[in-house]
């Protein structure tokens, strides 16, 4: 996947979650740990040189509130690298609204399962590179797999090979592949599932849900993986598990992630 | 922007592209850039800012409504103002876009053309993320040490008719242009306002260029 040239390296993106005005940390989708304000976390991930950033507000949807725009606005004017968001998403009014605010992305996932022709209506909008489609795919102890949205609390009845397929079709540019299961565990990324997917679908895959090391990065492009990402090793840090920002340097990444050809 | 004199950045805000991000950047180095959304506000800016996202003809089309166009081009044409036009703000900058059916400003001899039929297949599409650039000529890039890398977005990119015009490709297989000069008509691909460092330092040189050629006999230092 690396051989393009010698001018790309596969991106590393912080994959950060918003619970209203804090930013947490999940297992599983579950056991939310409160890491601190997005803002200041922002703005140490924009020093480290972070690739790029998605944040994803996960009560959003649930509670049926409209995006956070003053948060959002605030966090954007701190983050000169792209910026992606999700939660809550419904309207193209919406998009338009945080595309201006600074953000190159959105991240659709509830309402793009119970309305694709959303994504449709969306990327013909605002340009498929605009839109990511957060796929958010849960493996029982059995290995059979599932579609989740709203959370990973309401199932789909597709499954994750043709709802990707079907996402990328309808134009969103992206897909952001998250294993339920794998969040927050430290075991690394579900590489059959990214596999899978992958080979399935011409668009770039980022795979999330279960990083521990940059080792982790290598493994998931070498199944097709696009670009990775993570959250917990970037801001747990140690046995205890204590809240530190860290990202890789750009001579880790280069080594993890080869550049081709140069 | 060390010397020359106090100028304004103008950022042409027609409803697309990120105005609010390019302010930020400016903000950060010191540079005073404001929002021009009313046809009035274009004379009142040293050097023009055009962004753009989306769809070439939502974009095209957008921008000719705005009322923008003929101030623009009468800064940049014939005042000979600088210009750097952002993404597809760069590519509306050509004649037209395989992307669509409108024709674009024509400042720039070229066209824009799909990606798709002649990237590595590797290269999943839209391209999107850091890439180092390949400077041919000056005028757009910045000086510095450490080779440069941007981030880029796009399905579609610029080919010039005239091969001077182009400043630096990126490499994804085949050569495909990174940055374009012509005059003092600027253009990147890449987003600079959201490229760290590079993005600042690149914002820094434009600005001071555009401070250097505002002031006034500067050109008999």
């Amino acid at each position: 996947m690396t051989e393009v040239g010698s001018s790309f390296r596969a991106r590393v993106i912080p994959c950060l979650l918003l619970d209203g005005f804090g930013l947490v940390k999940t297992v599983r989708f579950k056991e939310r740990t409160y890491l601190g304000d997005p803002v200041n976390t922002v703005r140490i991930f924009n020093e480290k040189g972070a690739d790029e950033l998605v944040l994803l507000d996960i009560n959003a949807s649930r509670a049926h509130d409209e995006p956070n725009y003053d948060l959002l606005a605030e966090i954007a004017s701190e983050a000169f690298m792209p910026l992606g968001y999700g939660g809550g998403i419904r309207t193209l009014d919406q998009i338009r609204k945080i595309l201006g605010l600074g953000y190159e992305k959105v991240v659709l996932n509830t309402h793009a399962g119970r309305n694709p022709d959303f994504v449709s209506e969306a990327a013909a909008v605002f340009g498929r590179s605009t839109i990511v489609v957060a796929v958010d795919v849960f493996r029982s102890r059995f290995g059979a797999t599932e579609v989740r949205v709203l959370s990973g609390t309401q199932k789909l009845a597709q499954d994750p090979v043709s709802y990707a397929t079907d996402m990328a079709r309808r134009g969103a540019g992206e897909l952001l592949v998250t294993s339920i299961d794998r969040e927050g565990t430290f075991k690394g990324y579900d590489l059959g599932l990214i596999s899978t997917i992958s080979s399935a679908v011409s668009v770039p895959v980022v795979a999330n849900g279960g990083a521990s090391s940059v080792r982790d990065f290598t493994s998931a492009i070498a199944a097709g993986a696009t670009a990775t990402a993570a959250a917990s090793m970037f801001v747990f840090n140690g046995r205890h598990r204590a809240v530190l920002i860290t990202y890789p340097s750009e001579a880790q990444l280069s080594a993890a992630i080869a550049v081709a050809g140069s | 922007v060390a010397s020359g004199p106090e100028i304004v950045i103008g950022v042409l805000d027609y409803g697309v592209g990120n105005v609010a991000s390019m302010l930020s950047m400016f903000r950060r180095i010191g540079v005073s850039a404001s929002r021009v959304s009313r046809p009035d506000q274009v004379a009142e800016a040293a050097a023009l800012v055009l962004p753009g996202v989306g769809a070439f003809d939502d974009v095209v089309t957008r921008f000719r409504a705005s009322g923008l166009l003929e101030p623009l081009r009468e800064r940049v044409i014939e005042d000979g103002v600088s210009l750097l036009g952002i993404c597809v703000g760069m590519q509306m900058l050509t004649e037209a876009s395989e992307e669509g059916a409108e024709p674009g400003l024509g400042w720039v001899p070229g066209r824009v053309t799909a990606l798709a039929s002649r990237v590595d297949p590797a290269l999943r599409l839209p391209a999107m993320g850091w890439f180092y650039v390949d400077q041919l000529r000056g005028g757009v890039l910045p000086v510095m040490e450490e080779r440069q890398r941007y981030y880029f977005v796009h399905s579609y990119a610029v080919d010039c008719h005239d091969p001077a015009d182009v400043a630096a490709t990126v490499d994804y297989g085949s050569p495909v242009t990174a940055a374009i000069r012509r005059g003092t008509i600027c253009g990147t691909q890449f987003h600079p306002e959201k490229s760290h460092r590079f993005g600042v330092a690149l914002l820094s040189a434009f600005a001071a260029e555009a401070a250097s050629m505002s002031q006034p006999g500067a050109v008999d230092d």
